[in-house]
């Protein structure tokens, strides 16, 4: 069997990332950040991809998670960042368990129209709030990391550091669960559901377990994008915002939890590119990048890698 | 001694279509029973009964004394009543040997080991060996071995059927009902494959009940035949007896051979 690398190549990165970071500019630091946010969502919804499901809603518990973080600061003045995290994954996973009793029973489009609107609906509610600032949202105060306030040149990097360690967290747990039997049945309820039940599984109890966990990594995601970009509006839940989830999975590709946040990036890359060359036609830049994406890279930007590996194995 | 497998009074209609009617049989344990009839006879909807698919309008199922009429084809896998399906049920996109895998990875999961937080690699219960190791023991006994790292998508037929009994094997069947194990292979293949897994099942011993339309493979494996005529069992007594029956010949054999 090939050693499993994943874990080493993911504690590269985060040690990249903390010296990188110590020269990089604000703004990419701020990127690198969003960039490892989107990433945890994007995570939780490959698990869902590799079972054969597409949600179109996950942004409902990125939300849920970003104003779970607002509240936390807003009611309680709690601005620490894993705190904030912490909770925002918790919120999240315990409405999914609710949720999850009546979406694990559903497959192929109606899960992915009922996930989108359980997302609008949460939409419509937050919007009607007052309390919850209505379509404006509402302000964060600035991040502390266990209980420390960073020195005001210093936050971004901080945040981003502290942010990078608990993602590689996420990833390894994410990694482990799918290294576990349960994790492994993705793929089989993908191919064949029947054949899953017949060799003694209950296919809906592993689709609500991977629905709770894509909640989770959400939640966590929604709670870091909170906190980094200081405010948090209705605009987190709505259905655009499942499809940039959507659209990074794809052009991630899947067979690596380090896949989602590599598609993050680039798709912050373009998306930051797009909108500084041509601000009023970028999300057409982005359209011609997806239609690129699918078409010379159905299997995402991951399969480069792999293939990579494959011709460095030279034939058999 | 009591039966595995015991059978009674099972009826199922589909709209105005009887697919079963008044259907009993008890089956012996380390039996080799034969099912045989036309097709829409009846033979896959008694399976389907059996393995919980299909809940029988009326009637009863107990297995080892215990009623498991109304359970999910889940919990009676669980149970050790296990099949093969007509048309090779695989993970199309997974190699041979992850299909293997998973199916292995499922017992272990039922018995609460491999989980989030245990390391290690724990013995696959029944099968005393890791899910690696027990995986590739079972290949070699269906002599799939060299296959094991391709496609399971492309696999020719008889291999496809083979994969698709030993993934049934993974699970330690007491009970193992096999739909058509020969159909879509060659008339040369079909005694070898038969062999074959005959050999592998008595190795677990295994009660087996399998639906065949060759009636020189049934007269040779078959201890007991049951013959289904529309959804009815009209003859149940050893090979040489039923495929003797006027009724057998005039609805099942003749039909077959005509």
């Amino acid at each position: 069997m090939r050693p499993d690398r994943t874990p080493a190549t993911l504690v590269a990165i985060l040690a990249a990332l903390a010296l990188g970071g110590l020269v990089l500019p604000q703004w990419l630091l701020f990127i690198l950040t969003i960039a490892c946010a989107q990433g945890l969502v994007v995570l939780g919804l490959s698990l869902l991809l590799r079972a054969g499901l597409v949600s179109f809603g996950q942004a409902l518990f990125y939300c849920i998670g970003a104003y779970t973080a607002g509240a936390l600061s807003r009611a309680f003045g709690v601005s620490d960042l894993l705190a904030q995290m912490l909770a925002g994954t918790a919120a999240a996973a315990a409405v999914a368990f609710v949720l999850g009793f009546l979406l694990a029973r559903y497959r192929g489009i109606f899960f992915g129209l009922l996930s989108l609107a359980l997302s609008m609906i949460f939409y419509g509610l937050i919007v009607k709030s007052e309390t919850l600032g209505s379509t404006d949202g509402f302000n964060l105060a600035k991040a502390t990391l266990l209980g420390v306030r960073p020195d005001e040149a210093w936050v971004r990097y901080a945040v981003l550091l502290a942010a990078a360690c608990l993602t590689l967290l996420a990833a390894l747990l994410t990694h482990r669960f799918l290294r576990t039997p349960l994790g492994r049945l993705g793929p089989a309820i993908k191919d064949n559901e029947i054949r899953v039940e017949y060799m003694g599984a209950s296919v809906r109890y592993a689709i609500h377990v991977n629905y709770v966990i894509a909640a989770a990594l959400a939640g966590a995601g929604g709670a870091l994008a909170a906190t980094t970009v200081g405010h948090i509006d209705p605009e987190m839940a709505y259905w655009t915002t499942s499809g940039e989830f959507v659209f990074i999975a794809i052009l991630a590709g899947s067979g690596s939890v380090i896949a989602p946040f590599l598609g993050a990036l680039i798709f912050g890359a373009i998306h930051t590119t797009a909108y500084d060359l041509s601000p009023n036609t970028w999300q057409m830049s982005m359209g011609v990048a997806l239609l690129a994406a699918i078409v010379f890279l159905p299997d995402g930007l991951w399969s480069l890698f792999t293939r990579l590996r494959a011709a460095g194995a030279g034939p058999k | 001694m009591s039966p595995i497998l015991d059978a009674q009074g099972l009826n199922k209609a589909f709209g105005a279509v009887t697919a079963a009617q008044a259907v009993s049989a008890a089956i012996e344990r380390d039996s080799v029973v034969g099912l045989i009839g036309t097709n829409g006879a009846g033979k896959t909807t008694f399976i389907n009964m059996i393995t919980g698919y299909l809940k029988p309008d009326s009637g009863s199922i107990r297995y080892e004394g215990r009623d498991i009429t109304a359970l999910p084809p889940r919990d009676i896998s669980r149970l050790g009543i296990c099949r093969s399906f007509q048309i090779p049920q695989l993970y199309s996109s997974l190699t041979v040997r992850e299909n293997m895998l998973t199916a292995l990875g499922i017992m272990l999961h039922n018995a609460g080991r491999g989980g989030f937080l245990s390391f290690g690699r724990p013995d696959v219960p029944g099968h005393d060996a890791p899910a690696e190791e027990a995986a590739d023991r079972i290949l070699a006994r269906f002599g799939l071995s060299e296959h094991r790292d391709k496609n399971a998508q492309v696999l020719p037929g008889g291999m496809r059927k083979l994969l698709d009994i030993a993934l049934t094997m993974a699970a330690r069947p007491r009970v193992l009902l096999l739909d058509e194990p020969t159909s879509g292979v060659s008339a040369e293949e079909k005694f070898g494959i038969m062999e074959l897994i005959m050999q592998a099942v008595k190795a677990e011993g295994a009660t087996v009940i399998f639906v065949e339309h060759d009636m020189e493979v049934v007269s040779r494996f078959a201890g007991r035949v049951l013959a289904f005529y529309d959804g009815r069992i009209i003859a149940d007594a050893p090979p040489e007896a039923v495929l003797k029956d006027a009724e057998v010949r005039r609805y099942v054999v003749g039909t077959l051979h005509a």
